[in-house]
């Protein structure tokens, strides 16, 4: 028998190791690539746009001279946009999920209903764009108002809340629905009191998620017919709009510097409105979590 | 308590128990109506898609639509809509932010299931999900004002709109989804066997390359043509950075067009409702409605259809 030779093996293992611990670091250094690319984005845009970023930037609208622009009007056009987004998008979202959890046979509709949420989730944005404008605008005469381009955002973000929500339903324990049932209550009595109310952090988090996406959504809107340049504020929900990440748009595209500084100050804005949507949502679940317990 | 009042609260509260009845009767099909929304948007979607372009297609005949490799819609004269140069932009794009998304998110992944503590994972995590979560317009924005000026320091011949500088941008973009959908593939796989593999002296390099990364494959895999197809299908980066001159061919170097960025052109012109060049956008729609769809799909088929089982 051939014996084995210490120090081949030893060698052997050593480079094997070394192999290992080089991966570890090189997988490692990779991973903070990733994190530097983000400091680096976001230093990018705080150097870009402090220096616009004032309170006459929130509170002037647009100008074709940059040191008078301002993002009022689409700042409020969001805001208005998120108004028929919210409760559209949540009704819409949480009664799909309540229907496919709780009352859907194990059918080919539902199968089918399921089948189809996962696929409108993969449509790429700017197809729901296309929908908007042919469905809202023209067929239903509404033109490219804020009532238009809100119907069809809240169509598009409705996966996401559909699927979380379904998620945080499915996670509520048994013996929960079966303690309520088991003292009378019906289905209905039992969903609202008892379900939904332990579902609700876990609904919260996916229907902030899906706002976020709304907020910063650009292809759709433009193709629905997003004005790009508004200097006045819309009185109602039938008027033409503009929204931050179409202006940020905007001004991005204009080869003088001083704008896209704006657009960097814009950016900010809306990372701005992003973080406090996140950070009320943390701060919601937390809540939530610990009334329950 | 009378016999009468007694009597009078117990018909009182049939009644509202017969009320109840009907109430909770109406919850059912109410929600169903809800459920329906979804299925009536995708069927939304497809028709819309079909009827205009069916418009577009009584001026343009689909062959040439499918065939041709030149796209001039502007041309007051012969305009030529030959599909091909805007898919070929697409794919352009998308071939660059895949090469560089591909390895970077496998890495991440693998250091995440197989080499980080706990910790670090919590924190490396979220900082994902963030980068996931910026809207696409700002990514647009430091591919055009930041990466692109970067790289024209290192090839001075490249142009003010590329395909390589929202490629890569596009590329940081679909890294989170890759690495988390990858890591939860890897995670999935049995620590049996992974002890089984050290057991036998392997190193975790050795156990995650020859092991892991084997039984995760349909997951990894998946995640990356997902990865594809939200590529295909987005929309800002490549509009800001990637121009607009349709070139059929691969050329990374110099302004491509998109699908995408093109229905972004016409409708921020001024096309007419109802022109040839309004219907065009749905043709273009239609076609990244059918890249994306059959990209999801497949997607879902390998990740059921080749998993594997324990």
């Amino acid at each position: 028998m051939k014996q084995m030779n210490r120090e081949v093996v030893t060698n052997k293992m050593n480079r094997r190791l070394k192999m290992n611990t080089l991966a570890k670091w090189i997988f490692f250094g990779i991973t903070l690539l990733i994190l530097c690319i983000l400091v680096i984005l976001l230093v990018r845009i705080f150097s870009q746009g402090m220096a616009y970023f004032d309170w006459h930037f929130l509170t002037n609208f647009a100008s074709r001279r940059a040191e008078n622009a301002g993002i009022l009007g689409p700042l409020v056009g969001s805001l208005m946009l998120m108004v028929v987004v919210i409760p559209i998008a949540l009704i819409l979202g949480i009664g799909t999920a309540i229907y496919l959890e709780e009352y859907a046979k194990k059918n080919w509709f539902t199968h089918f209903i399921e089948t189809n949420i996962q696929n409108l989730a993969g449509v790429p944005s700017i197809v729901f764009g296309l929908l908007g404008l042919t469905i809202f605008v023209n067929v239903f005469g509404m033109g490219p108002s804020i009532l238009a381009g809100g119907l069809t955002l809240a169509l598009l973000v409705l996966p996401i809340i559909v699927v979380t929500a379904q998620e945080a339903i499915r996670a509520v324990p048994n013996h929960l629905a079966h303690a309520s049932l088991g003292l009378g209550a019906t289905k209905w009595q039992t969903i609202q009191k008892v379900i939904l109310p332990s579902a609700l952090p876990g609904i919260l988090t996916g229907s902030i998620l899906a706002l976020s996406r709304a907020i910063g959504e650009t292809a759709p809107l433009i193709v629905v017919g997003a004005l790009v340049f508004v200097n006045y504020l819309p009185s109602g929900f039938m008027d033409g709009f503009a929204a931050i990440p179409i202006q940020i748009y905007n001004w991005t595209i204009r080869p003088q510097e001083e704008f896209q500084q704006l657009a960097a100050a814009g950016i900010i804005l809306m990372l701005i409105l992003l973080i406090v949507l996140n950070a009320t949502a943390v701060w919601l679940r937390n809540k939530l979590n610990r009334k329950q317990q | 308590m009378g016999e009468r009042q007694y009597k009078s609260e117990i018909r009182a509260h049939l009644a509202s128990k017969k009320k109840g009845k009907w109430f909770e009767r109406s919850i059912s099909p109410l929600l169903t109506v809800l459920a329906s929304i979804s299925v009536l948007t995708t069927i939304g979607i497809v028709f819309t898609l079909l009827k205009e372009a069916y418009h577009f297609f009584q001026e343009t005949s689909v062959w040439d639509f499918i065939t041709g490799i030149e796209w001039t819609p502007f041309f007051a004269s012969d305009p030529k809509y030959g599909i091909w140069a805007l898919v070929s932009g697409t794919f352009t794009i998308t071939v660059i932010a895949i090469l560089f998304a591909a390895p970077i998110g496998l890495a991440i992944a693998i250091y995440l299931s197989e080499y980080a503590s706990d910790k670090v994972r919590r924190i490396l995590k979220p900082i994902l999900e963030i980068l996931a979560g910026i809207p696409t317009i700002v990514y647009g924005y430091f591919a055009l004002t930041f990466v692109t000026p970067l790289l024209q320091e290192v090839f001075p011949e490249l142009s003010r709109f590329n395909a390589l500088s929202p490629g890569l941008v596009l590329g940081v973009m679909i890294i989170p989804s890759i690495a988390s959908l990858s890591e939860d593939a890897m995670t999935a796989v049995p620590q049996a066997i992974r002890q089984g593999a050290y057991a036998l002296g392997a190193t975790r390099l050795e156990a995650a390359i020859q092991v892991v990364l084997p039984a995760a494959l349909s997951g990894i895999v998946a995640s990356m043509v997902l990865a594809v197809s939200r590529a295909i299908g987005e929309t800002m980066i490549v509009t800001v950075a990637g121009g607009s001159s349709p070139n059929f061919g691969f050329h990374p170097m110099e302004s491509v067009q998109t699908m995408t960025a093109y229905i972004v052109q016409v409708s921020t012109g001024d096309a007419g409702y109802g022109s040839t060049l309004y219907y065009s956008i749905y043709a273009v729609g239609f076609m990244l409605f059918l890249f994306t769809f059959v990209m999801n799909i497949f997607s879902r088929y390998i990740s059921r259809k080749f998993r594997e089982e324990y």
